[in-house]
């Protein structure tokens, strides 16, 4: 039943790429991207990633659907076909997919208990991390107390970013009232 | 019902593939950043689906429940969700600058811009 569930999401999530893909305007596009990333927290639902799924659902669902909804608001909607011949790209993304696809043949088999992710810390923080630091929730006890630091390097980038787009911004607003 | 082993890793990079394609074959600047975040979210998928253990359940201790799937790439994807949304703002931003300076998002409109001066 898991996987007849999983098959159906990979395989809605599969036909909105697609229809994403062949969209020549932006907002549709942009409304398509937001169904693939809520899809997408779906899948990650049923891969047993709750956190990721509910971070995913809030933050490439809503805010990047939002992010980019203002910015097309502030350019223009409409575009033009392609510029590019297109079989150059096809034949880069073909060869780099074949590439990709011959990677995974010596993978562990999806949700296998032996592969070598599963021997490593992951299954340490399982059993030590409740005790460890108190909260029953693995992936925030590594997330604010094993992997802190990770955490406030993350921030940092945030802020980074926070001040870059400011920085932008702003000037375009003065250059306006120049003009 | 069993699908073969490797088969959600495929799914993923079939998206992978069409995030990639819409990056490189258009034109629109908007359209670009939808296919760079496509992208960003089947590299997601594709760690999120190493960690998944047969049988396992989301790893929040409880009783009643022994196998949990592995904690460690949801961590390090939650992470990568932040700061992808922070490209994503930033990336916003330079293409409103670019209209800006431009009055268009079309990448072969600009360079024609460019090259003409």
């Amino acid at each position: 039943m898991e996987t007849l569930i999983l098959l159906a999401v990979l395989s809605f999530l599969g036909l909105t790429a697609l229809a994403i893909l062949r969209l020549r305007d932006g907002v549709t596009a942009v409304m398509l991207a937001g169904l693939y990333s809520l899809l997408s927290a779906g899948v990650f639902v049923l891969m047993d990633a709750v956190d990721v799924a509910f971070t995913e659902a809030a933050v490439g669902a809503g805010i990047s659907t939002v992010l980019l909804l203002a910015t097309l608001h502030r350019t223009s909607r409409m575009t033009h076909r392609p510029t590019h011949t297109p079989l150059i790209p096809l034949i880069v993304v073909m060869v780099t997919g074949a590439a990709l696809v011959y990677g995974t043949l010596d993978m562990p088999a999806y949700g296998d208990p032996q592969a070598p992710i599963h021997q490593h810390v992951g299954p340490d923080y399982l059993r030590d991390g409740p005790n460890t630091t108190g909260v029953p929730n693995v992936v925030t006890a590594v997330l604010a107390s094993y992997r802190g630091y990770d955490t406030l390097g993350e921030t940092t980038v945030v802020l980074t970013a926070a001040i870059g787009v400011l920085a932008l911004l702003r000037g375009r607003r003065q250059g306006k009232e120049r003009s | 019902m069993t699908l073969p082993g490797l088969f959600p890793y495929w799914v993923v990079i079939v998206l992978m593939m069409i995030g990639f394609y819409m990056v490189i074959a258009h034109g629109n600047l908007v359209l670009k950043i939808i296919g760079l975040n496509i992208f960003q979210t089947s590299v997601f998928l594709l760690y999120i689906s190493m960690g998944k253990v047969r049988g396992g359940t989301a790893p929040i201790i409880a009783s009643g429940f022994s196998t949990y799937s592995n904690p460690l790439p949801h961590v390090l994807i939650l992470t990568a969700i932040v700061v992808g949304i922070a490209t994503t703002a930033l990336a916003a931003a330079l293409i409103i600058r670019i209209h800006g300076a431009y009055g268009t998002i079309e990448e072969d409109e600009i360079h024609r811009q460019d090259n003409s001066l």
